[in-house]
């Protein structure tokens, strides 16, 4: 490799200009978006039992006490490892864990018996189990704050990381049905009752990865280029990679039939990719291949079946859901019945039948809620994932290492594809597939791993807001300066 | 690397819009669609949270209400079982809801826009908002007389309809179907139960779940030569017109002679027209048909509702049950030119002409109200659930299908088919009661169609006015249905009506 590594982590070559930081630690801020954040969701559960139960039980806000207790230690960690980190990415995060919360505890009200509603216990139910997660969802992001103090150290591991990403992947694939398949979708490890969803962790994993290599190998894959319909396309040979996770992706489409997942990977890359190597080539060509595979298993499903069928059953099921409305398109049918029956503002918390919409307390979250909070709720927590998505972004943007920038731009990105794949899916916009709905659906392996995307993305904006000390100072008079051996630490410790 | 991360999250924003855009479609434009889908049972439940309102007929309600402990919260109830089945109609769980239940459904339910203010208060009171009562403009008497009336008839016909109606103002007195059914089966919560109930009225010998009185159209016999009566009158024929009547009357073209019910009636080659209804000349209305033409019969008919595919008779400002159009058929050759044959039959009647009960009654109190056509109506008032009024019928006149002057010209016609003619079995002691019978010929069947259409008038103010059918009855069908007829007026005026 003729290109130094050292300065591909520099600024310089990224073009930027050193930005004028805002040096203010924001924690205040953070502080008072928090406790407006669960001041909401005790007004949710208030509003629950009140539509409910006709009457607020007096520990009506134990649970979002709770929540909020976590949230606020959370809040408690991040002041002291990453006090610069973004204000508004724990609030709005917290705001949507909160309010899953409550609503999955109004999920198992509604399937208790009357009798059994007013005193549910707090620990009960998918509920109670949230809550669980929650707290340990919210110790592993603390405890990831804790250990990656500089999120440059990840890139050390990479080479780990991307091999842990691909046997978490596999495992569900490999594994035989009955350890692994839920609704069709092979994407689990079933033990002893105990479900966990390898994929979640394995995106972390992945994104660090691709970042990683990607920040070597960008130099290679946006220079060395044939011009073709004044678009600069790579050269054959350095296609291998995106190639190797096009067929993972479609592997997964395959053995695990799950189409979002697929999708959610190789939209991760291509897009880790684009952003690498500024190409737009990349991005043509990573559409051309995405459609192109999804259209050769949807043809194969129709005329080979075996393992296509699945996903050319769900295409056909999103054509026309009320064809089969009582058995195949019984799910997206119920869905899409519930967020109409709640129109523009809901039947109100509570004043629903969600529980009409089968898993509804997992990948049917958002039609449940729909049902409740009409299309202003939904849009306003559409409006929340935008923010942490664009805040991810904007970390990225801000922060001055390229591996920084990729594993924020990833990370941030591939949680907004999440949220279309599987809001678009619930909705009707593309083919439903099996995806947890972040931070809402219920489920431990989800939370957790989007909790820790969350701690990685506030240790990168925390590096980006961070006030420049010692060498770091010189930046700004000399931009390939001192920082070359700052940020070169980490890559050569994996050279070797 | 900005550049890229930036339009990454402009990719974001435009997948995020997508997602907005579809919610909207979903949850705004199609939300009518999807709330009210026949597979959307939410609706259902939230439906039944509630007290649905009252129907109701003079302080007794016909159709209510009652708590259950069930997931269903209220059971529809029918007190009066069968009697009013073919008015109200059912509600069910999952069947197609009907009658006045599917009508007035926003209203009894408590989601019309009328009820707006009730819901928006008990949006502070905490108190789960009933729906509105509807009172239907019914007499319980006149009802009842009808039902029995049809039931008890001596000849044997097994189906039948009976309706009457205020001819002042189109509210409907009585309305009646035979055979009916029990609706309360059919609004079981066990839905398997209410299905099985409801394939069984199906597939029940004379269709119970046929509404009679609107839903079936059959030839009216005599009872159609009144618009001839009518066109001819306005055509300068007085009654008193001397018409070519005979014992038999073949068309000039072609067809089977056109006979007299009887060899007694109008023998003679002429007779006045007033003489030819009394006795229902036959060969006299033919020939008369034949001598006005296909055209103006036809624009009579039309004028008094037949071809009226829009008609529903419910609430006056909205929906109500749909009344199937009477029909006079073409009357013309396959290539369009006369058809003296056809018209000869249709003037009697026969041929292709095709009347509901409803037409028949809205002729008869047409001809009672001076000429003016009112519209015909159930709902007599809609109250709020704090039983406040809400809306009270206003009649409306549909149109003047004939002058004062050849209505009181005709009543006078028809009152004599019953003081002298062959509605004699419909008089009232004390009051004038006009009319006219019809027997009618359907298909092979040797048993005809018997009709009445009639009116009751006190002072020269109508009261009622009713049309009675007996399907495929024995010999005699038409006077018993004059009989039914006059019991079920007595009915209205016993229950003070008219006034």
């Amino acid at each position: 490799m003729t290109a130094p590594t050292a300065p591909a982590a520099s600024p310089a070559v990224t073009g930027e200009m050193p930005r004028i930081r805002m040096s203010k630690s924001r924690r205040n801020a953070e502080l008072g978006l928090l406790i407006f954040a669960m001041a909401l969701i005790t007004a949710y559960a208030a509003t629950v039992e009140a539509t409910m139960l006709d009457a607020v039980t007096p520990d009506f806000w134990i649970p979002a006490a709770l929540v909020s207790m976590v949230f606020l230690g959370l809040h408690i960690v991040i002041r002291f490892l990453a006090p610069y980190a973004d204000p508004a990415l724990v609030p709005a995060v917290a705001l949507i864990n909160g309010l899953g919360v409550g609503f999955l505890r109004r999920i198992d009200m509604a399937r208790a018996d009357a009798a059994d509603r007013a005193n549910f216990p707090i620990f009960a139910g998918d509920g109670g189990r949230q809550l669980a997660w929650t707290l340990l969802a919210a110790i592993m992001a603390a405890g990831l704050l804790i250990i990656v103090r500089d999120h440059r150290i990840v890139s050390r591991y990479a080479y780990t990381l991307g091999l842990v990403g691909i046997v978490l992947v596999m495992i569900p694939a490999v594994l035989p049905s009955r350890y692994s398949e839920i609704n069709g979708a092979k994407l689990w490890i079933l033990i002893g009752g105990f479900s966990i969803q390898p994929g979640e962790f394995a995106k972390l994993a992945l994104v660090s990865f691709f970042a990683y290599y990607l920040v070597r190998k960008r130099e290679v894959l946006s220079l060395a280029s044939r011009r073709f319909l004044g678009i600069d396309f790579p050269r054959g040979r350095d296609l291998g990679p995106v190639v190797a996770v096009w067929l993972l992706s479609l592997l997964v489409l395959v053995f695990e039939k799950d189409l979002g997942t697929a999708l959610l990977y190789f939209g991760m890359f291509v897009v880790i990719l684009y952003v690498a190597t500024e190409r737009v080539s990349w991005l043509i060509i990573g559409l051309l291949l995405f459609f192109g595979g999804a259209t050769l298993a949807y043809s194969l499903g129709a005329s080979v079946g075996g393992p296509f069928a699945n996903f050319y059953d769900r295409v056909q099921i999103w054509q026309d859901p009320f064809a089969d409305p009582y058995d195949a398109g019984f799910q997206p049918v119920q869905s899409l019945l519930g967020l109409g029956t709640g129109g523009l503002f809901g039947a109100g918390p509570g004043g629903g039948q969600p529980t009409k919409v089968p898993d509804v307390e997992d990948d049917f979250i958002f039609a449940g809620l729909g049902e409740e909070i009409g299309l202003f709720g939904l849009s306003a927590f559409l409006v929340l994932y935008l923010l942490i998505v664009e805040r991810g972004l904007r970390a990225g943007i801000a922060v001055r290492d390229s591996f920084g920038k990729l594993l924020a731009g990833g990370l941030a990105f591939t949680l907004g594809l999440q949220v279309f794949v599987i809001v678009g899916g619930v909705s009707g916009l593309i083919p439903l597939t099996g995806q947890t709905t972040p931070f809402l659906s219920a489920g431990g392996s989800s939370l957790m791993a989007n909790w820790l995307i969350i701690a990685m993305l506030l240790r990168i904006s925390d590096a980006a807001g961070r006030p420049m000390t010692g060498s770091a100072s010189a930046q700004g008079d000399g931009p390939a300066g001192p920082p070359v051996k700052l940020h070169g630490a980490p890559t050569e410790v994996i050279r070797s | 690397m900005n550049g890229p991360l930036r339009r990454a999250g402009v990719v974001v924003m435009i997948l995020f819009g997508l997602l907005f855009a579809n919610l909207n479609w979903v949850q705004g434009y199609k939300a009518d669609e999807y709330r009210n889908s026949d597979f959307n049972a939410r609706v259902q439940v939230a439906e039944y949270e509630r007290a649905r309102g009252v129907i109701e007929v003079g302080g007794r309600a016909l159709a209510e209400s009652k708590l259950t402990t069930g997931e269903l919260k209220y059971l529809r109830t029918y007190p009066f079982k069968s009697q009013f089945a073919h008015v109200l109609g059912y509600k069910p769980v999952n069947l197609a809801a009907t009658g006045i239940e599917k009508a007035e459904n926003e209203f009894l339910a408590g989601t019309s826009d009328r009820l707006f203010g009730d819901r928006f208060r008990d949006m502070f009171t905490g108190e789960e908002t009933a729906g509105g009562n509807v009172v239907l403009s019914l007499s319980l008497r006149a009802q009842d007389a009808a039902i029995k009336g049809l039931a008890g008839n001596d000849v044997d016909s097994t189906r039948g309809a009976a309706v009457a109606i205020n001819p002042k103002t189109g509210a409907v007195q009585a309305f009646a179907s035979m055979p009916s059914f029990d609706p309360n089966p059919l609004v079981s919560h066990d839905t398997n139960a209410a299905e099985a109930a409801y394939n069984q009225l199906e597939k029940a010998k004379d269709g119970p779940l046929k509404n009679r009185v609107v839903g079936e159209v059959l030839p009216p016999g005599s009872t159609f030569k009144v618009i001839d009566a009518a066109a001819a009158l306005e055509s300068g024929i007085t009654p008193q017109t001397n018409i070519p009547a005979g014992p038999t009357y073949t068309a000039p073209t072609s067809g089977t002679p056109i006979r007299n019910a009887a060899a007694s009636i109008c023998p003679e080659s002429q007779v006045t027209l007033a003489e030819a209804l009394r006795e229902s000349c036959n060969t006299g209305f033919a020939q008369l048909a034949v001598e006005l033409g296909a055209a103006k019969i036809k624009e009579k008919a039309r004028a008094f509702g037949f071809e009226d595919e829009s008609l529903t008779v419910g609430n006056l400002d909205g929906s109500g049950l749909p009344v199937a159009a009477s029909r006079t058929g073409t009357i013309q050759n396959p290539d369009g030119g006369d058809d003296p044959a056809a018209l000869a039959q249709s003037g009697i009647g026969q041929n292709n002409v095709r009347m509901t009960p409803l037409q028949g009654a809205m002729i008869a109190a047409t001809v009672a109200n001076g000429g003016e056509r009112m519209r015909p109506y159930l709902v007599q008032q809609l109250l709020g659930p704090d039983r406040r009024t809400i809306s009270t019928a206003s009649p409306k006149k549909i149109n003047n299908p004939i002058s004062a002057t050849v209505a009181g010209q005709l009543q006078d016609m028809m009152v004599s088919v019953v003081e002298g003619g062959t509605g004699r079995n419909a008089r009232i002691n004390g009051y004038t009661v006009g009319g006219k019978t019809g027997t009618a010929q359907d298909g092979n069947d040797p048993n005809d169609h018997g009709w009445f259409i009639g009116f009751v008038l006190k002072d020269g103010e109508p009261i009622s006015a009713v049309c009675v059918l007996l399907e495929r009855g024995a010999a005699g069908g038409s006077a018993e249905a004059a009989k039914i007829g006059g019991d079920i007026m007595e009915a209205v005026i016993a229950d003070g009506g008219g006034n």
